[in-house]
């Protein structure tokens, strides 16, 4: 009979794997819906990582604003591009062994490190403590005030600069004689 | 809720960080880059919520929420470049864009 934490720590470690395994899917994919795919199990995984450490706010965010719409401002981008086979092709030219061998090699050498580092510091010891999402809004909205101000700047300029990038490609689209 | 030392959520982000520096290096179609930069990022954040867990606090949990604005952001902007850039040189091939006024 396994104990209730000890069943949450396997969730955890499986996710883990499943979470690394997807990445590597995504990463080495030909089509870039195949890619797309993945790294949405991926963020499912990670979801359901954070809800295991007790933030089950992080993990509902996780799967509506990252699975959800950031992944299918990416499928719709994919769509408009229309890719089709010949884009299949030129990624299979260029993913040869020679190419991808050296930065994979020094991306494991720092993953190496940074694990050697983290494994000889020892294990802290934790309390485990469920944050609902009330401690975060609280949080959000008091100390960090400044931070949400400073959020909603960066998105309304993201909002401007997605609407003026995508406006001019309308226009030269359209062929009104605007050959600026 | 699991008890398990901070130390293996933070190799598990370190892990999903250095997978994604390893797609933005390899890769040389535009939309996997961007792709692998939501990785990476995704690790940042995964590292903070980590933090978060350890300390019973909710400020990892608030970090979170600005590496996620931060994000979408990022990707409207970027996938409308990404929109722009394919009109012009009909092609996702970064190496397309090598030189200033295309």
């Amino acid at each position: 009979m396994l104990r209730r934490e000890d069943a949450m720590n396997s969730v955890f470690y499986i996710s883990a794997a499943v979470a690394i395994l997807s990445t590597v899917m995504v990463i080495t994919r030909l089509n870039a819906v195949h890619a797309l795919l993945y790294m949405i199990v991926s963020l499912l995984s990670v979801a359901l990582i954070f809800f295991v450490l007790g933030a089950p706010f992080a993990a509902a965010l996780e799967v509506i604003i990252y699975a959800g719409a950031i992944m299918v401002l990416f499928v719709f981008v994919i769509m408009m591009l229309n890719l089709g086979e010949r884009a299949r092709t030129q990624e299979a030219l260029w993913l040869k062994p020679g190419t991808w061998m050296g930065p994979s090699l020094l991306a494991l050498v720092l993953a190496l490190e940074l694990v050697y580092i983290l494994a000889g510091t020892g294990v802290t010891p934790v309390t485990p403590a469920e944050i609902t999402p009330k401690q975060v809004g609280i949080a959000l909205f008091g100390p960090y005030l400044l931070g949400v101000e400073l959020a909603s700047l960066l998105l309304l300029a993201g909002l401007v600069a997605a609407y003026h990038l995508g406006r001019r490609a309308g226009q030269s689209d359209s062929g009104t004689g605007d050959k600026s | 809720m699991a008890s398990l030392p901070m130390e293996h959520g933070l190799i598990l982000a370190a892990i999903l960080f250095s997978l994604g520096l390893a797609g933005v290096l390899v890769r040389r179609n535009i939309i996997f880059m961007l792709l692998s930069v939501e990785i990476m990022l995704n690790a940042a954040g995964l590292a903070f919520i980590v933090a978060g867990y350890a300390q019973g606090q909710p400020d990892g949990q608030v970090m979170f929420i600005f590496i996620l604005t931060m994000a979408a952001a990022k990707v409207s902007v970027a996938l409308a470049l990404v929109l722009q850039f394919y009109r012009g040189f009909k092609t996702l091939d970064v190496d397309a864009a090598d030189r200033m006024r295309g």
